[in-house]
């Protein structure tokens, strides 16, 4: 990933004012570091595709696809929260 | 050139705001300036202001809205003093490292404790270290005039920055005075609409006000500081503009009977024009005094300053604060500050004058001009600062 | 525990877009409730909004320097003022767009703090904004305390809560103030709506927020946001325990409409409250080393007492 243009720059280089001109490169950055040991992995076969796990990550790491979700471990953070939220137990916490 | 007319520096301000067609005012009264946002509020009410007009519950929500408009590239003005300056104190350096050319007026007066409505400069000078550009009016038609100036000043592109425009509470905010009112469209050729540049736009969206971590802070803070530092030239040009269209005279400071000096006053403020009366007639007496009136006073204008009072041997402060601790007001640890380098810099003593709107005579000036041809006389100086206009053992009083 | 499938099959999950004004890499903490909130508020609207944020959780984990999170305009002037500077924001683009100097749009301007910028510094300048009358919508993440600088009390604390500065000690057991009820604060300004919402049910929140926006005028939503830091829980239960607070009545789900009030969650077969206190480490010293009949009892008293003036509000509001 590329790092951002104002990244340690000098201070004529710094954009005007502090501000920041590249919305949303926060996705630069890897918060599945974060993730100590356990990882959420997903059995399609037994997804129903109800989006619950989607609306309540806290990461917005779960993607929505044709008819099932995916697992974004770049950015997932390892919460644990889908496990626990899917009413049908599709998505265990396992060792990484 | 417009109509003469008989204002009150208060309704001066508030004319010269109407005229710089504004889009949103953020109003909230403190005395010696409620006037202005009373006037702003009527003309608003005839149709003759096309603005928004928010009026905040609190000074600091006042500087916050602001900043929040000025984002939008909206023109804003508002108008504060004293208390209201001192609890917007957070927002004053928030507007500056933003970057936006807010403008506020401030009828100066003294802050708190003992509560005092009456003139000093305790609260601008106070934040001075806020980034804010500071200019000082002497009179009702500089208070009308600067309004127009710190629009353009502001809103340079080079600039970028808030600016306040001073003037003495009751002194002039009160007075009426003469003035010349410039035509609509003689503004209107001088400044131009706002053309900001990061507006709020959602197809051009940017972050403002991030966290700055100890690796990018200094970057951030210094090139406010170089833009601050620079913005002096434009102070300049802007000026130099206004007189050529309209026959006035403004510059960073005016230095009046200096050729032959041999000691000095610094003043700023209507008591400038106090000191120069008593100036002019000690100069009838034979006495070599001068007077250099400071306009500008952020950004410092050092250099002129130490050109202006480089070859006298003693110069007194006119100061409008005290800088508790230190060594007199503000104004004059600036003043030592600029002249320090000098090979043969002259002696410097502070006079914090006039605190809390005590009343000011030329008698005080010719009173402090006489110690400071002792000091000059003697090649020294005994105490750092006097205060002039106090009762009590150190002080002077007439 | 886990919902019915017949429940989810009734919510409308798939017809919410997937936005983009908040992105990935923010840094708020692994299970936050705030980040929760925040999709869900963001799933809710269809044009990009302008943000103001207070110095706050959120704030500082979404800008760090070069970062952000935002792909919408975003603002974090200080920590009081959030109200303040929306309502100049508003102001600036009601003139501007008039004056025909910008382009008439209608994004949505949102005011997001947390509950120590809305209950306790930001008080006034809410208070102001909402007198004003602004055409915005006010979000309050509340996770019950100064979480930002490490979990210090504000007027939002629960009673008995543990946080740095209402310590949990021999002689006194936490906080011993029940929380401000920011909603008849809010309610009293007479605005056309506010309401109350949880992560734990989305859809409920997501019509909250898109009846927000849409009104005319000021507008406000708070949300217990759980936070696994704050509370003492586990980062896996943010939601249980956010569904927990409503299942108990601690935080009912209800909404304000010119002055009617609604429960829009009745909860019918309620739970007994400590059921959502003994899942937090914050109010561990109600139940071990003994347990504090007395002090657990005035919970649920506060719980019923609440519960039922909601109820008798409904009523009440039902005839205007």
């Amino acid at each position: 990933m590329s790092e951002p243009k104002n990244k340690l720059s000098a201070w004529n280089e710094v954009p005007f004012g502090g501000y920041i001109l590249t919305p949303g490169n926060a996705r630069e950055y890897r918060t599945g570091d974060w993730r100590e040991g356990k990882k959420p992995v997903l059995r399609k076969d037994k997804c129903n595709n109800c989006l619950l796990c989607w609306i309540f990550c806290p990461e917005g790491a779960i993607e929505r696809e044709e008819n099932s979700v995916k697992i974004n471990y770049y950015y997932c953070k390892g919460c644990g929260i889908c496990s626990v939220e899917c009413p049908v137990k599709a998505i265990e916490m396992e060792e990484e | 050139m417009g109509k003469i007319v008989a204002l009150t520096g208060n309704e001066a301000v508030a004319h010269a705001v109407k005229q710089c067609r504004p889009d949103v005012i953020a109003m909230y009264p403190i005395t010696p300036q409620t006037q202005i946002v009373e006037e702003l509020s009527q003309f608003h009410a005839n149709g003759e202001i096309d603005a928004e007009l928010i009026p905040a519950e609190s000074e600091h929500s006042a500087m916050s809205a602001c900043i929040g408009a000025s984002l939008t590239g909206a023109r804003v003005f508002t108008a504060s003093a004293s208390q209201g300056i001192a609890l917007m104190y957070e927002m004053l350096f928030v507007a500056s490292s933003f970057r936006l050319p807010i403008v506020m007026a401030v009828s100066n007066r003294a802050l708190n404790s003992p509560l005092n409505i009456w003139n000093d400069m305790s609260d601008t000078m106070g934040v001075r270290d806020c980034g804010w550009i500071q200019i000082y009016n002497q009179n009702v038609q500089e208070s009308y005039h600067t309004i127009i100036q710190a629009f353009k000043i502001a809103e340079d592109k080079e600039v970028q920055l808030p600016v306040m425009s001073c003037h003495d509470g009751f002194v002039i905010s009160h007075a009426t005075e003469g003035l010349q009112l410039l035509e609509q469209k003689e503004i209107d050729g001088f400044l131009p609409p706002r053309e900001a540049i990061h507006p709020i736009d959602v197809k051009n969206p940017i972050t403002v006000g991030c966290v700055g971590i100890p690796e990018y802070y200094p970057e951030i803070k210094v090139q406010q500081e170089v833009a601050t530092q620079n913005s002096l030239k434009i102070i300049k040009k802007v000026f130099q503009d206004f007189n050529s269209r309209f026959g006035t005279n403004y510059s960073v400071l005016s230095p009046h009977e200096m050729d032959d000096a041999e000691v000095a006053l610094l003043a700023i403020g209507s008591l400038a024009g106090t000191a120069k009366e008593a100036v002019d007639k000690m100069r009838k007496e034979g006495k070599k005094v001068g007077i250099v009136a400071l306009r500008v006073f952020r950004p410092f204008p050092h250099k002129e300053l130490c050109d202006s009072l480089k070859n006298v041997k003693a110069v007194g402060v006119i100061d409008r604060n005290i800088s508790f601790g230190s060594m007199g007001g503000a104004l004059s640890m600036e003043v030592r500050a600029a002249l320090y380098e000098l090979k043969n810099r002259p002696h410097v003593m502070s006079f914090p004058t006039g605190l809390g709107g005590r009343d000011t005579r030329p008698e005080h000036f010719e009173k402090v001009t006489e110690i400071l041809l002792e000091v000059a006389q003697k090649d020294s100086i005994e105490e750092n600062y006097k205060v002039v206009g106090c009762r009590g053992p150190g002080c002077i009083e007439v | 525990m886990h919902r019915s499938i017949k429940e989810v099959k009734n919510m409308s999950l798939k017809s919410l877009p997937t936005q983009e004004y908040f992105t990935q890499g923010h840094r708020l903490c692994s299970g936050c409730g705030a980040a929760v909130t925040l999709r869900q508020i963001f799933a809710a609207l269809d044009k990009p909004p302008i943000i103001v944020n207070a110095t706050s959780c959120v704030e500082v984990s979404t800008t760090p320097y070069p970062y952000t999170a935002w792909t919408v305009p975003w603002i974090h002037p200080a920590f009081e003022c959030t109200a303040a500077t929306a309502s100049g924001i508003e102001a600036g683009l009601k003139a501007l767009q008039r004056k025909g100097r910008s382009p008439k749009t209608d994004n949505p301007i949102i005011a997001i703090a947390g509950d120590g910028g809305t209950y306790d510094i930001g008080l006034q300048a809410l208070s102001g904004a909402l007198e004003r009358g602004h055409n915005f919508t006010y979000i309050c993440y509340n996770n019950s305390a100064y979480m930002n600088t490490g979990i210090q009390r504000s007027g939002a604390t629960p009673k008995f809560g543990w946080t740095t500065t209402s310590a949990v000690g021999k002689k006194i057991p936490g906080k011993v103030e029940f929380p401000k009820d920011i909603m008849k604060i809010v309610v009293a300004h007479e605005i056309p709506y506010a309401a109350t919402a949880s992560p734990a049910y989305p859809m409920d929140l997501i019509r909250k927020v898109r009846k927000a926006i849409t009104v005319e005028g000021p507008s406000f939503i708070v949300v217990l946001a759980p936070c696994p830091r704050g509370w003492r829980t586990e980062s896996s239960l943010t939601i249980e325990i956010a569904r927990l607070s409503v299942l108990t009545r601690y935080w009912p789900l209800y909404e304000v409409e010119n002055g009617r009030y609604k429960i829009t969650k009745k909860v019918v077969k309620k739970r007994p409250v400590e059921e959502y206190l003994e899942h937090q480490g914050r109010f561990r010293h109600l139940f071990r080393p003994e347990r504090r009949n007395d002090l657990i009892q005035e919970i649920q008293d506060y719980v019923d007492r609440k519960w039922h003036e909601l109820l008798v509000l409904e009523e009440a509001t039902s005839k205007l």
